[in-house]
């Protein structure tokens, strides 16, 4: 056992049915130190972290906190004995009817013998006290749903704090930040980490955990693979524990397209922005690339048919492209994997043929009624393709991985020719194995059709496109090779060349 | 609001990874078609005339109006909304299909005619009024149900109509029922037995099968389940959402427009008193659907069983003498225990 260690895990073991899920995890975490967990989609890091904040019970293993055992049977008892978690999902942790004081002294409004009736003053001095220490400089009085994201996570974790906790776990706080509010994140965990605290972090951030990690422990298959303690850390030595294999960064030959299928001309997407121009050719795979709120979003969804644009013409295969619906643009071969699964892409109640064909139906029906054979089979391809892990085409969604049901969304995508493919952040909460199943799907499948990526890592960018497009203030404003890339221009047009805060 | 009634809680993902199904997943599968089975049974065994083709006839009549609204209903929580005016849709069709055959004197065709426009009409005023002004689906029926609990009084001044009844101006309404449309109510086909089945559970049958098809086997019924499911994903892939609620809402109205004819037909009067017992009826027969086959959503095949379990249960009982009072206090017992299977067996076993 390591000296030191405020939090150890030994043998931990834990099983749903007849699938281990965790097999034997030791780790320790120390105080005032960050200690990063790596692992790729269903190597167990979930539930790891749910049987530390106490929502499940392992059944092999001991934790032991401060030399105590430490076994919480609800999220209450070991929040109580000094174990927090704050969870993926941000709007999780607070409350969104509730003002910030309110939010950040929560907890203790559920204290035993705190007498009946709700006293503001007293909240609002309390909560003064818990923003004080934790250096946040927020409008108490303001409504929790009026702050950004970044600012609701700052509250949940200043709530967390106010528990005087041993150990922290964040399990991937970054994943809807941008650079700027990841900064001010990182900013906060630094001070925790100089308090004391042991930080467990949860992420697939490279930036994120270069920027943090005093060690990283690789977990692959419920079990730790790999432990790197020692400075300089060895960060491509912990990807490929986490995978099990060298991925290696693939050098990408750019490809020249061919014959333009899209262009643009003076599009305006917001009032926000200057009028741009855009090209997109038969074959090349193009990455937009730009902080987050820069319009990407709005971008894709213009060429989709969801907003219409303020200015400018797009033709399409030589003739005028002026969508009015998504419906139209399906029409016209035009398809996009939005951003945000969850929300956007897939029916949670369907199963993967169903989630498939979605867009598709009309092509899938006879008379309206729809083949269900025809929607399997064409399901049972794209699952051997793409490399879906699942029992059969019948599973249902929600049985899925967050990497797999990724891939069913692309998949549904790729499983019709298509002459513009957008797709809109296709990696995020994707672990690396299933990116570059994604990508290389992508590459290789790209020879008719033109491929638009909408990436806000730029790492992800250089990684999959022959070409990137940086947008800033809702406008193109640079377009680099990805063979002969020179990064500080290209970081340089990112940060829209000194108008906006550089990242 | 009502989306919370057809969510089901989604945990992390476990493959079970067990290709033959558990005692516990063939219970929830099987669990209340075998309770019906079961009911069948022990009333065949403990009186006398449950088991004759009559009685089976009887029960699938005194449940096919609400059926068919239920039926109507299940098109409106499959978009992921609710009907709450279904009962007052049929209550002044019914009225109206009175009106135009006893006051203007009209036939049958014309009666039926325009009972249906008027719930192809109702349900599409209340789709719009749901997807373009935006009010929650729950007020906005709930609005319309009162609104047209009103509306049917006011051509008669609050008098039920009836042949030969005296108008608010002192003459006699001249027109009578047609017998054409009283055989909606009254004729009774052939099945192997002389005069057995009755129109009304033939229409039915027709309305439930058609139903059920088109949810399951169409596209327009996957792409309402979608909607319902996803609203946003749906959109995204293309499809016109507004669109599929809005016709959700009118069959919904047509429905329960076909189910007020009936009524009339068996009534044989436009009585203003009739019908109140439909919307609760129809609604929990829906509900109780979410149990069947372990659904826990709302689907056609659950809806009709549903209906078809609640007449069971109520004309078994009442053949062995449960006093009538106690009918209401059964039917609730049912969906609260339909309900409680759907959402904490299903739910917790939903993977």
């Amino acid at each position: 056992m390591a000296e030191g260690a405020i939090f150890r895990i030994a043998g931990l073991g834990k099983s749903f049915g007849p699938n281990d899920v965790l097999r034997g995890v030791a780790m320790e975490l120390r105080a005032g130190e960050v200690t990063v967990l790596m692992g790729a989609n269903g190597a167990g890091k979930s539930t790891l972290v749910k049987i530390m904040s106490g929502i499940h019970q392992a059944d092999r293993g001991v934790m032991m906190l401060a030399d105590a055992p430490f076994l919480p049977a609800t999220p209450a008892e070991a929040m109580r004995a000094g174990v927090v978690t704050v969870h993926q999902n941000i709007n999780d942790g607070v409350v969104g009817a509730l003002d910030v004081a309110t939010n950040l002294v929560l907890d203790r409004l559920n204290d035993t013998g705190r007498g009946i009736f709700f006293n503001p003053r007293r909240v609002r001095r309390e909560a003064a006290d818990v923003a004080a220490r934790m250096g946040l400089r927020l409008d108490l009085s303001a409504d929790v749903t009026e702050l950004p994201l970044a600012d609701r996570q700052m509250v949940a974790i200043a709530r967390a704090m106010a528990h005087e906790p041993k150990v922290m776990i964040l399990d991937e706080p970054t994943s809807s930040l941008s650079a700027n509010e990841a900064a001010r994140l990182f900013d906060l965990i630094d001070r925790l980490r100089a308090r004391g605290v042991a930080i467990l972090y949860i992420s697939h951030r490279m930036s994120d955990i270069r920027r943090l990690a005093d060690r990283i422990f690789s977990l692959r298959d419920g079990q730790i693979v790999g432990r790197f303690e020692e400075k300089p850390l060895d960060y491509e030595g912990a990807v490929n524990a986490m995978l099990g294999r060298n991925l290696g960064r693939s050098g990408i030959a750019s490809r020249a397209a061919s014959r333009p299928i899209f262009s643009a001309e003076g599009l305006l997407i917001s009032p926000a922005g200057r009028p741009f121009s855009l090209t997109l050719g038969a074959g090349e795979v193009v990455a937009v690339t730009g902080l987050v709120g820069v319009g990407k979003t709005r971008l894709a969804e213009t060429l989709y048919g969801i907003h219409a644009p303020l200015g400018g013409t797009m033709q399409l295969d030589g003739s005028v492209y002026r969508p009015k619906a998504p419906a139209e643009a399906i029409a016209r071969g035009v398809f996009l994997v939005a951003k945000d699964r969850a929300q956007t892409g897939i029916v949670l109640d369907f199963n993967i043929y169903e989630n498939m064909s979605l867009p598709f139906l009309p092509r899938f029906s006879h008379f309206g009624v729809a083949r269900r054979r025809a929607e399997r089979a064409k399901a049972r391809e794209q699952i051997k393709d793409l490399k879906i892990v699942c029992r059969s085409e019948r599973d249902d969604l929600a049985t899925l991985s967050g990497g797999n049901q990724q891939k069913v969304t692309v998949a549904r995508w790729l499983s019709q020719p298509s002459r513009l493919l957008i797709l809109d952040e296709p990696f995020q909460g994707v672990d690396i194995a299933a990116r570059h199943d994604i990508a290389a799907k992508l590459r290789e499948s790209a020879a008719d059709r033109a491929t638009l990526l909408f990436l806000t890592e730029l790492d992800e960018a250089l990684e999959t496109a022959d070409r990137i497009l940086v947008m800033s203030e809702h406008t193109i404003v640079g377009e680099h090779r990805s063979a002969e890339v020179d990064m500080e221009r290209l970081l340089a047009d990112v940060a829209g060349r000194g108008i906006g805060d550089a990242a | 609001m009502s989306s919370d009634l057809v969510g089901k809680p989604v945990t992390e993902a476990q493959p079970s990874g067990a290709a033959r199904l558990s005692l516990r997943e063939l219970a929830i599968r099987y669990g209340f078609l075998l309770l019906l089975a079961g009911l069948i049974v022990f009333f065949s065994l403990a009186t006398r005339g449950f088991a004759s083709p009559q009685a089976a006839v009887f029960i699938l009549q005194s449940v096919s109006i609400t059926g068919i609204l239920a039926l109507g209903v299940t098109a409106t929580m499959v978009v992921g909304g609710f009907d709450l005016s279904i009962g007052s849709i049929a209550t002044s069709a019914m009225m109206a299909a009175a009106y135009v055959m006893v006051v203007m004197e009209q036939n049958a065709l014309v009666a039926v005619l325009v009972c249906l426009a008027i719930g192809a009409l109702v349900g599409l005023i209340n789709g719009l009024i749901i997807c373009y002004m935006r009010v929650p689906d729950l007020l906005a029926t709930l609005g319309m149900m009162f609104l047209l609990i009103g509306l049917q009084r006011i051509p008669t001044e609050g008098r039920s109509i009836a042949a030969g009844m005296t108008m608010p101006d002192g003459s006699t309404a001249a027109g009578t029922f047609s017998a054409n449309f009283l055989a909606l109510g009254r004729h009774r086909f052939d099945f192997f037995i002389p005069d057995l089945v009755p129109a009304s559970v033939v229409v039915l049958i027709v309305l439930a099968v058609l139903i059920w098809f088109f949810l399951e086997y169409t596209r327009f019924g996957r792409m309402m389940y979608a909607v319902g499911s996803n609203a946003r994903a749906a959109e995204f892939a293309g499809a016109p959402v507004k669109a599929y609620k809005i016709w959700a809402y009118v069959i919904s109205g047509i429905f329960s427009s076909i189910g007020g004819i009936l009524l009339a037909a068996r009534l044989g009067r436009g009585d203003i008193a009739s019908g109140n017992n439909l919307l609760l009826d129809a609604v929990a027969a829906a509900l109780i659907g979410f149990a069947v086959l372990g659904a826990a959503k709302p689907n056609a095949f659950g809806t009709a069983i549903g209906a078809l379990f609640v007449g069971v249960l109520l004309q078994g009982l009442t053949m062995m003498n449960v006093p009538y009072y106690t009918q209401d206090f059964v039917k609730g017992a049912v969906l609260v225990i339909a309900l409680v299977f759907t959402f904490s067996l299903l739910g917790r076993n939903a993977r």
